[in-house]
């Protein structure tokens, strides 16, 4: 018997041999770099460091937890981040339902392919550079302002500002919205919206009772990728925000790559883990892991 | 009351940290004796325009060790960077007078053998063996350049140099002010409160005591409604005078020269208040791996030529004295400009940056230390 003829027959016999097989490298990656780095940053974030020094002291104090919590400074960074995250996923949202129905029920196969390739298109070029564009498009002397001043309106200031970082993630993440929402709005029989229809359901109510509630698992699968990545991007907030503009990535940012004080910054990266597992149990009530 | 013991155990450890290695600082370790065979590759930390092909390129060539210049836009990234990755990533650094003795400390950075560096004899009386970077008569690194940081304006919106820091604090300029986003940039605060309200008694900007860290703190809070950008980077505040979206702030000579250069209307001053600085050290990593070819960089950035070079393209003055002629040749009446040749009085104006430690130089134990101002600089950014 060949060695290939030995081994199917045996995960054959016994099923679990070919479970492990299969799944053995994706469990080292996930339990031995991805939950172990979790780990590390949980216990690092009850550490301290000598100011003076910069060595790591091992150990168990809540210093970091309470300097974190003492002060408005941390609690105002917070919320800033969760409520543009928390806005740019609802703005989201609202662009990408005329663009996926449109996509899906309106347009035919050629004009699918053309906006499908569309909404895809910017993906392939480099975020710093779409980042850098927008810095170019909203600052005093860029294409707004130009163009406010060629139609005679006055000039808008929303360079540099938390206005601008929100325009530029409604802006990155959209791609990441129109894509579950369209394939939603694609799952939901048209005989459905016939059949509302013949129970005289104008089109708004059609919308609003049946497909809304059919592709919110679209909605909020779509929701957990522009939130997320909102909460932990601080690559924007630094090259488009102004002054009051960090978001709880550059804070760890700056304690790692500029001040040196690691627990510091574990401590503050546990918030967003707690946001984000929050914000996951909230869309699995809503249905949003049904559909895999 | 275990809290209270535990809280107490931390704080005698951690004062044991760190007086320990400032006892031992000096016999840590031994210089190295004579520079060998260059090792092919030096890791250079430095600040924007501090390692240009102008003079990286030559010493390439001539010594074979081939440059790889990582930029800092902070003290405290430069002290980061060095320490990280267990300290030997990088080989030598430009830093500060605010990182040195952090370096020194926190034995990042190695002695240095002085006889090895023969410009060293030329260098202004007071970069010798300043206290910021010799500790008990050991040199942990050479001294560099130096410089004020200047007030810069868009000429535009003010036809006339401004004569006081005020601007960068008057809610005329609101949203077209920026300044570094950096903790010791409270020092600016504090130097110019020390001219306008004499009763808060600031001798010296960089030793604040609680009161008078609220005071500049209050400032600066003021100051953060009317900013535009903290910028980062040089180069962020070089594209928001260009764009116009800034017309006052905080700089360093190097902005107004690259502005200058693009004919953006600008210009810089110091005003009336003085001026913080720096005064930077060429230090070497305490793990370096390419200790011969550092040596080699030192003695090539203190030569009268590069330091000539340096000070033109950043608008600094070099260390070294010899410099004064190089600049002259490169550029005629540079060395004036540049203060190469100015008295020691116009040295001792500048207020250098250092680290802020709890023990002001008044005996008193009163003043707050680095961590703080970082808290502080923190909470005024919001």
């Amino acid at each position: 018997m060949n060695p290939a003829k030995a081994i199917s027959s045996l995960s054959w016999r016994r099923g679990w041999v070919a479970v492990m097989s299969l799944l053995g490298l994706p469990a080292v990656w996930f339990g031995g770099l991805y939950l172990a780095a979790i780990g590390a940053m949980f216990v690092t974030s009850f550490w301290t460091v000598d100011s003076l020094s910069g060595q790591l002291i091992p150990g168990f104090s809540l210093v970091n937890f309470q300097s974190l919590l003492s002060g408005h400074v941390y609690i105002r960074i917070a919320e800033r981040t969760i409520f543009i995250a928390a806005a740019v996923t609802i703005t989201d949202v609202i662009l990408a339902w005329p663009v996926a129905y449109a996509m899906v029920r309106l347009a035919g196969p050629r004009l699918r392919a053309a906006m499908m390739a569309a909404v895809m298109i910017p993906l392939w070029s480099s975020y710093l550079a779409r980042v850098y564009a927008w810095r170019l498009i909203l600052s005093h002397d860029g294409v707004l302002n130009w163009a406010l001043s060629a139609i005679g309106l006055p000039n808008a200031h929303i360079g540099y500002s938390n206005w601008a970082m929100w325009i530029v993630f409604s802006y990155l993440w959209l791609p990441f919205m129109i894509l579950p929402v369209s394939a939603a709005v694609e799952r939901i029989p048209p005989s459905l919206l016939e059949a509302s229809a013949d129970l005289g359901a104008r089109g708004l109510a059609t919308f609003r009772r049946v497909m809304v509630p059919m592709a919110l698992p679209g909605m909020v699968a779509g929701a957990i990728s522009t939130f997320s990545l909102t909460l932990g991007d601080y690559v924007t907030p630094m090259l488009v925000g102004g002054r009051g503009s960090d978001f709880i990535g550059n804070v760890v940012y700056s304690n790692v790559g500029v001040t040196n004080n690691i627990p510091f910054a574990a401590a503050y990266a546990v918030l967003p883990l707690c946001v984000m597992g929050v914000f996951l149990l909230v869309a699995r009530k809503l249905g949003a892991f049904d559909a895999l | 009351m275990k809290e209270a013991f535990k809280k107490k155990f931390t704080r005698f450890t951690l004062c044991l940290s760190i007086a320990l290695p400032m006892a031992q600082g000096a016999a840590a370790m031994e210089p190295l004796q004579s520079i060998g065979k260059g090792e092919g590759v030096l890791n250079v930390v430095a600040w924007e325009g501090y390692a240009q092909d102008q003079w990286v390129k030559p010493f390439e060539q001539a010594t074979g060790c081939q440059v790889n210049a990582k930029y800092a836009g902070s003290s405290d990234e430069m002290v980061a960077l060095m320490r990280s990755g267990g300290g030997d990533q990088y080989d030598v650094v430009s830093a500060s007078g605010d990182a040195t003795l952090r370096l020194i400390y926190g034995h990042n950075v190695q002695p240095i053998n002085i006889a090895l560096i023969p410009a060293w004899k030329d260098f202004i009386p007071q970069l010798k063996s300043p206290d910021f970077n010799t500790v008990a008569g050991v040199h942990y690194g050479v001294s560099y350049e130096w410089g004020p940081n200047t007030l810069l304006y868009n000429t535009k919106v003010f036809p006339t140099a401004p004569t006081s820091w005020s601007v960068i604090y008057d809610a005329k300029y609101k949203g077209k002010i920026t300044v570094p986003d950096n903790p010791i940039q409270i020092a600016d605060a504090a130097l110019y409160l020390s001219k306008t309200d004499p009763s808060l008694g600031i001798t010296d900007p960089y030793e604040l005591n609680q009161t008078q860290m609220n005071a500049a703190v209050k400032l600066l809070k003021g100051q953060a409604k009317l900013i535009k950008k903290y910028w980062a980077l040089a180069s962020d505040e070089i594209q928001l005078f260009t764009s116009g979206d800034a017309v006052v702030g905080a700089a360093w000579p190097y902005q107004t020269n690259t502005l200058q250069a693009a004919h953006v209307p600008v210009a810089e001053t110091i005003p009336q208040e003085g001026a913080t600085g720096w005064a930077d050290t060429w230090m070497i990593s305490a793990k370096a791996k390419h200790p011969n070819c550092a040596y080699m960089w030192i003695n090539w950035v203190t030569t009268p030529k590069v330091q000539a070079e340096q000070a033109i393209y950043f608008g600094e003055t070099p260390a070294n004295t010899l410099a004064c002629k190089e600049m002259d040749k490169i550029q005629p009446g540079s060395c004036e400009q540049y203060h190469a040749n100015a008295p020691a009085s116009y040295f001792d104006q500048i207020k250098f940056w250092k680290t802020p430690l709890s023990a002001c130089g008044n005996g008193k134990n009163d003043c707050l230390d680095y961590t703080v101002w970082q808290r502080e600089w923190q909470a005024i950014k919001g």
